[in-house]
């Protein structure tokens, strides 16, 4: 190769690529990296379209299904006390996300450490899990009392909501966190063994760090599930007056065919949703991206 | 007596002018080294009948390359296990002399994979046995930064192990082996997974590191060429049950370089542990078959 041509494909090489296949692909991503947000913003507008045409045309009573103008009317309109209730149902999940997270890695610690631990608790574990919340909930209201602590005191019913939320959400925080424990190298065991290191040292410098794609995992799921387990125990408890939540503000718009008010707590409750598992999400990639295949980017 | 001396093979099968070279002043001057570890008759039993190892006799001086070449399941990896203390013999001893110990730094590993801590830098992977010694990062910058630029990768000290190749990782996990200056250096297959010619720039490159730090090496292999190349003593082992058949010596002097591969004396080594290693796997390569 001359030094004039070496100089040509550099120059080429300077410009935009000529590949028709690279320049093509470079097309289709542009396009799906747009669609992906048109796409379901055109679902969303139709949707609503379609909602409201249907409750037009067939002028059904605002009381049975009001119109989507009529829901955010109602949201605007009640924005105070609904946040208020958001507040208290976001304050319930957070609690049972943090006590099922404390619960779920403490007993998956406690049955990687100790084998008659894991042999004798696990299977209840599971029997905990198996049987639907639903079911359970309102034994669990008759037995629970206010929590004295030393600076205030919790409601029955808060505790017996966060009981009811953590139940469900414990799990996957649990199972998960087992099976990142015990999946560290076995050859970096062996490393760990040769060297001498203590059972405190396996677990704090391989286990635990090993454990953590896997934790992150199920923290998401659960993140959700104390959610539905919030919503589930109001439900259940029915708390009215101050202190309710979205959940007891659905049943409580039911009973005097508030539709419209439903639906604006429902919408407020599904939109939680998105944003715990969203934040979750964010925190998993940030504490996974220097290392862990599922958050690193592909170079190529 | 050693366990060279033990074995009628190690001389008997070969040529004369062989059997000179081996009774040469190199060989004097090997055996003149101190001892470092004394592995004597040692058996390990799995379960109820499975025998892994048989009766293994051998001694470590202060020094030695020495390869355990030999078929799958001839005991080679378990050999390894045993000497680490990650498991211990059914009967026989394994002693170390002259104040070596394996729990005092003076043992280093390399596995067949680099294994490393994916969340970690490669300092900080390189840090772990001085970590678990409960010493600071901070305290054993300089050991970790020298046993990178030894391995050749100074300079990547905040590189994560996923960001490197396969050959790098394994000088990682070559530093780490060596950041504490072990007297005994466990190799179990560490260049298996690389394609040639990383395998052998990490290969002259080891020799290299060996011969700057002045520590003793087993190294199990899969490989006639690899073992001669590196070692001054094979051991050659057969299977089912494992065992030790001959050991060879290659009396050959360090440094060895490139030239030494394309050599004739390389080539008459090369067919010795051949053959040797055919014996072990139960059938001989004679032409007269």
């Amino acid at each position: 190769m001359t030094i004039t041509e070496a100089a040509r494909i550099e120059g080429a090489a300077a410009e935009a690529p000529l590949d028709p296949e690279e320049l093509a692909r470079q097309r289709r991503r542009r396009t799906e990296k747009v669609a992906r947000w048109v796409l379901p913003a055109l679902v969303l507008v139709l949707m609503l379209w379609g909602w409201n045409r249907l409750v037009v045309v067939n002028e059904i009573p605002h009381y049975i299904l009001p119109g989507p103008g009529r829901v955010w009317d109602a949201l605007m309109d009640n924005l105070g006390s609904l946040m208020g209730s958001w507040l208290i149902t976001v304050q319930i999940t957070l609690l049972a996300l943090l006590v099922a997270v404390v619960g779920g890695v403490g007993l998956a610690v406690l049955f990687n450490q100790s084998k008659w631990a894991s042999l004798s608790i696990y299977p209840y574990a599971v029997i905990l899990q198996v049987t639907p919340i639903i079911a359970v909930a309102p034994l669990i209201f008759i037995y629970v009392d206010d929590v004295n602590l030393w600076l205030f005191t919790i409601s029955d019913k808060i505790v017996g909501m966060l009981i009811c939320a953590w139940i469900v959400a414990f799990f996957p925080v649990l199972s998960n966190t087992t099976l990142g424990l015990n999946s560290a190298d076995h050859n970096l065991r062996d490393l760990f063994s040769i060297y001498g290191a203590t059972r405190w040292q396996k677990l704090r410098y391989l286990q635990l760090p090993s454990a953590l794609p896997y934790f992150l995992g199920g923290l998401r799921i659960a993140g959700g599930l104390s959610l539905i387990g919030a919503v589930v125990a109001e439900f259940v408890a029915g708390t009215g007056g101050v202190g309710s939540g979205l959940a007891f503000r659905i049943l409580e718009a039911n009973y005097r065919l508030k539709i419209d008010l439903a639906f604006a707590a429902l919408l407020l409750i599904a939109l939680t949703g998105v944003l715990i598992f969203a934040v979750l999400s964010l925190v998993s990639h940030l504490a996974l991206r220097k290392w862990h295949e599922s958050a690193v980017s592909r170079e190529t | 007596m050693t366990a060279a001396e033990d074995l009628p093979a190690a001389g008997g099968a070969t040529s004369a002018a062989h059997a000179e070279r081996i009774a040469g002043a190199a060989a004097a001057r090997r055996r003149a080294r101190p001892p470092l570890l004394a592995i004597r008759d040692v058996t390990k039993v799995f379960g109820r009948d499975v025998v892994a190892l048989r009766g293994m006799t051998l001694d470590v001086r202060q020094g030695d390359f020495i390869s355990l070449l030999g078929p799958s399941g001839c005991g080679k990896s378990t050999a390894l296990k045993l000497i680490s203390g990650l498991i211990h013999p059914t009967a026989g001893r394994i002693e170390w002399l002259g104040g070596a110990s394996a729990q005092d730094g003076d043992l280093g590993v390399v596995f067949q994979e680099p294994t490393l801590m994916p969340w970690a830098t490669v300092a900080q992977n390189v840090w772990l046995p001085m970590r678990l010694k409960g010493r600071s990062f901070a305290a054993c910058r300089a050991e970790i930064d020298e046993a990178l630029a030894t391995v050749g990768l100074a300079g990547f000290e905040a590189a994560y192990p996923r960001e490197l190749s396969g050959g790098m990782k394994m000088r990682v996990s070559i530093a780490r082996a060596l950041v504490t200056r072990p007297r005994l250096i466990l190799m179990d297959e560490p260049f298996a997974a690389l394609d040639e010619i990383t395998r052998f720039k990490l290969n002259n490159d080891l020799l290299e590191m060996r011969a700057k730090l002045d520590c003793t090496v087993i190294f199990v292999t899969h490989s006639v060429f690899e073992s001669v190349f590196l070692s001054d003593r094979i051991v050659v082992m057969a299977a089912r049950p494992g065992r030790v058949i001959r050991e060879l010596t290659v009396d050959e002097p360090y440094p060895r370089t490139e030239d030494f591969r394309t050599s004739a004396d390389y080539a008459a080594h090369c067919r010795e542990t051949s053959a040797a290693l055919h014996e072990a796997m139960g059938d001989a390569p004679h032409d007269d078959h």
